[in-house]
């Protein structure tokens, strides 16, 4: 059997066949038909021919086998340093023998490389800012991810995401009528505490347009409600998309390319058709990286930047509390020790470090902030980047990577984690889940909806 | 036989070996890919060029970057090797002299004993990179015959010249297997893994242009490497 019904090399393009991979609970059939896929060696040399160019060919070449990239990569470390663990192994073992055998590879090969590309890196891109040469680990694994991608060796839970993607343009069977009615929904369901709230849905020209990642509107609608609340009290003129309003991408944790530029295509699609000054998306590091910082190139747009700016949440907030459009009564500081996770979507990955310290400035009481060692652009992975939260066949090994997170968070003593980044949320709400260590974790958004001044004109008024 | 690997065998020698690492940086450039790398270098050429500058000089200045400060031990050896490695065969007065009858022109050059101490530590660097390689599990797991073997290649000359320096056994027999293994360590520069003399400069500056552009330099903020 060269493909299978749910394992197989075509991506999930239709709701059938969607609900049916679904219905194979914990992917039971899907991974018993993967044993059976066949390799196509031709296409996957092919590919690696037209793909894999100067940065990606030096890297493999060069590498000096130092072995530095051994003890920064959190994985090694929480894995008692096996050396299986060195990111240089990693690759060498996987996308260095594809190479060296000009894809002639079978299937417990591509079964291997499956587990070590989604099991073993995170993509959290830590180990290329220690290798002398500059190889980036987390590129090179998720140049590998679409390899296998197209060769079908993914894991249950991404296929059917990038699925997802294809067939709702959305991580999550989110129809554009069921956003536009949540958005609805959330504004009536908040008016009597805010009159006046809003959540304008498709105004052409605003200041500033707003996507999001469907989780929220699928499970925790609150959380748009708070982002409404949030532009409302700043004063914002802002918009969301009926069309486009949705900003992850688990195709690229997937490795779905093409995927990935779909879903880009409709959020630019959105930015043309409203034309607001500016964008903002949700606190969401995946998302921002996929729309922002890799999503102007899967597009082809040569500048590297998308349509019209487009910030990450903790932008957006630094600078409403930065002009006074939200101001922080002093005396709802956070006097408690609190610690912050730095997301490498957006810290390693676009610099935004200085950024969220600052909101830290206006949040926190002088004294109580506690710094992760090491964080910034040097912090770990929360454990649970790259798909890792998601992937059920790779749960213990997950549950082993948050191991790191877990003694940072306990090094710095707090038991508040601010976690801008909703990927970094779940794999901290998991952490406290498996090994119980007493902590609590938050978004900023609930956190300076309850601290923040609100002024006389938006009260409700008493009757 | 002197004459001809002192004379014509090096002229090809220099060529193959400077002008093969000159093909190698012009077609890795060539080689870059905006769309594939996901770098907008052309438009974005100063924050380019900044980050790759800064990449650079972050991994050639000892204990500059945060990996260097983190493996004290590691650091010194590889500067001691490296420098070793460049500087003595550049500025040895004996090769300046060779130099000077081939092509005319002369570098300043290095005292004896500057020169036998540079040596030396390259010497030893090179054995500390190969004891390493077997202490360290992490490394070993890496570690192929072919990493031995461009040790072999890059400390031959280093051994052999030594004994000639030194005078120990037929000094004639010493002196040309120097030169000899010194051509192949030089003809091997751009077929080896050892084109990692230029393609290090253009990987740094890769990855350099992408933190410089992408990942955070257009935001203003750089990279602490
Ligand atoms: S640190 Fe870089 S050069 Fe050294 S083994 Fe790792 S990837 Fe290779
Ligand atoms: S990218 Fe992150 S998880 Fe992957 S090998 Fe490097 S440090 Fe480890
Ligand atoms: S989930 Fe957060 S910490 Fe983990 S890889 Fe993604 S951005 Fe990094």
């Amino acid at each position: 059997m060269p493909e299978g019904k749910f394992c197989n090399k075509t991506p999930i393009t239709t709701d059938e066949q969607l609900k049916a991979t679904l219905n194979d609970k914990g992917g039971k059939q899907y991974y018993e038909e993967m044993n059976h896929l066949e390799v196509d060696s031709e296409k996957l040399w092919g590919t690696i021919q037209k793909t894999m160019k100067s940065r990606l060919k030096t890297w493999l070449e060069i590498c000096a086998h130092c072995g530095l990239c051994a003890e920064p990569c959190f994985l090694y470390q929480v894995n008692g340093r096996v050396p299986e663990q060195v990111p240089s192994y990693k690759i060498q073992a996987t996308l260095g023998q594809i190479v060296k055998k000009k894809g002639k590879v079978d299937n417990a090969f591509m079964q291997m490389c499956m587990e070590t590309a989604w099991s073993k890196c995170t993509c959290c891109n830590r180990c290329g800012h220690y290798c002398p040469h500059g190889i980036d680990m987390g590129v090179m694994f998720s140049y590998l991810r679409g390899l296998l991608y197209g060769q079908g060796f993914v894991p249950w839970e991404l296929k059917i995401g990038a699925g997802m993607h294809r067939v709702y343009r959305a991580q999550m069977d989110v129809t554009t009528e069921d956003w536009v009615e949540t958005c609805e929904w959330m504004a009536e369901e908040n008016e009597d505490e805010w009159p006046g709230l809003e959540i304008p849905v498709d105004k052409v020209g605003a200041d500033i347009m707003y996507t999001c990642n469907a989780r929220e509107p699928k499970h925790y609608p609150e959380d748009l409600a708070e982002a409404a609340i949030l532009f409302h009290v700043a004063g914002e003129n802002w918009t969301v998309p009926s069309e486009g309003w949705e900003q992850t991408s688990l195709s690229m944790f997937a490795g779905d390319w093409e995927c990935c530029k779909d879903n880009v295509a409709n959020v630019y699609a959105a930015i043309e058709r409203l034309k607001p000054k500016r964008a903002t998306g949700t606190e969401c590091g995946h998302a921002h990286r996929a729309t922002v910082i890799e999503g102007p190139y899967w597009m082809g747009r040569e500048d590297g930047q998308p349509p019209v700016p487009f910030l990450h949440y903790v932008e957006w907030l630094a600078e409403a509390l930065r002009e006074g459009k939200i101001k922080i009564d002093p005396s709802k500081r956070i006097k408690e020790p609190v610690t912050l996770q730095d997301s490498c979507n957006y810290v390693r990955n676009q610099g935004l470090k200085d950024v969220t310290r600052e909101i830290i400035s206006y949040l926190v009481e002088p004294g109580y902030f506690v710094e992760m060692a090491p964080c910034k652009e040097h912090n770990y992975c929360c454990g649970g980047g790259g798909g890792f939260n998601g992937i059920g066949k790779y749960r213990e090994q997950r549950n082993m990577a948050l191991r790191k997170k877990m003694d940072q968070i306990l090094d710095t003593g707090c038991k508040l984690v601010i976690a801008p980044c909703h990927n970094c949320w779940d794999a901290i709400r998991d952490l406290e889940e498996e090994y119980e260590i007493g902590i609590r974790w938050t978004f900023l958004k609930p956190l300076v909806i309850k601290m923040m001044e609100v002024p006389e004109h938006l009260l409700p008024k008493d009757e | 036989m002197y004459d001809f690997l002192t004379g014509p065998m090096l002229w090809v020698t220099f060529l193959v070996s400077f002008g093969g690492l000159l093909v190698r940086a012009v077609m890795y450039v060539r080689g870059l890919n905006w769309q594939l790398d996901r770098v907008a270098y052309r438009p974005n050429m100063s924050y380019g060029i900044r980050g790759a500058i800064r990449s650079i000089l972050a991994f050639i200045i000892p204990f500059k970057a945060q990996a260097q400060r983190e493996r004290p031990g590691f650091t010194i050896i590889f500067f001691a090797f490296h420098i070793g490695l460049l500087v003595t065969p550049i500025f040895l007065e004996a090769h300046n002299v060779m130099l000077e009858k081939a092509f005319g022109f002369s570098l300043p050059t290095l005292g004896t004993g500057f020169a036998d101490t540079l040596a030396w530590m390259c010497l030893v660097g090179g054995l500390f990179m190969v004891l390493r390689r077997i202490a360290f599990p992490e490394v070993r797991i890496i570690t192929t015959a072919y990493d031995y073997l461009l040790l072999v290649i890059t400390l031959a000359p280093f051994v052999t010249g030594l004994i000639a320096r030194y005078e120990m056994g037929d000094y004639n027999f010493w002196l040309m297997a120097h030169i000899i293994t010194g051509e192949i360590w030089l003809l091997s520069l751009p077929f080896t893994k050892l084109s990692h003399a230029i393609l290090f400069f253009m990987s740094r500056m890769q990855l350099g242009m992408d933190y410089g552009i992408k990942r955070g330099g257009m935001k203003g903020s750089d990279f602490a490497w």
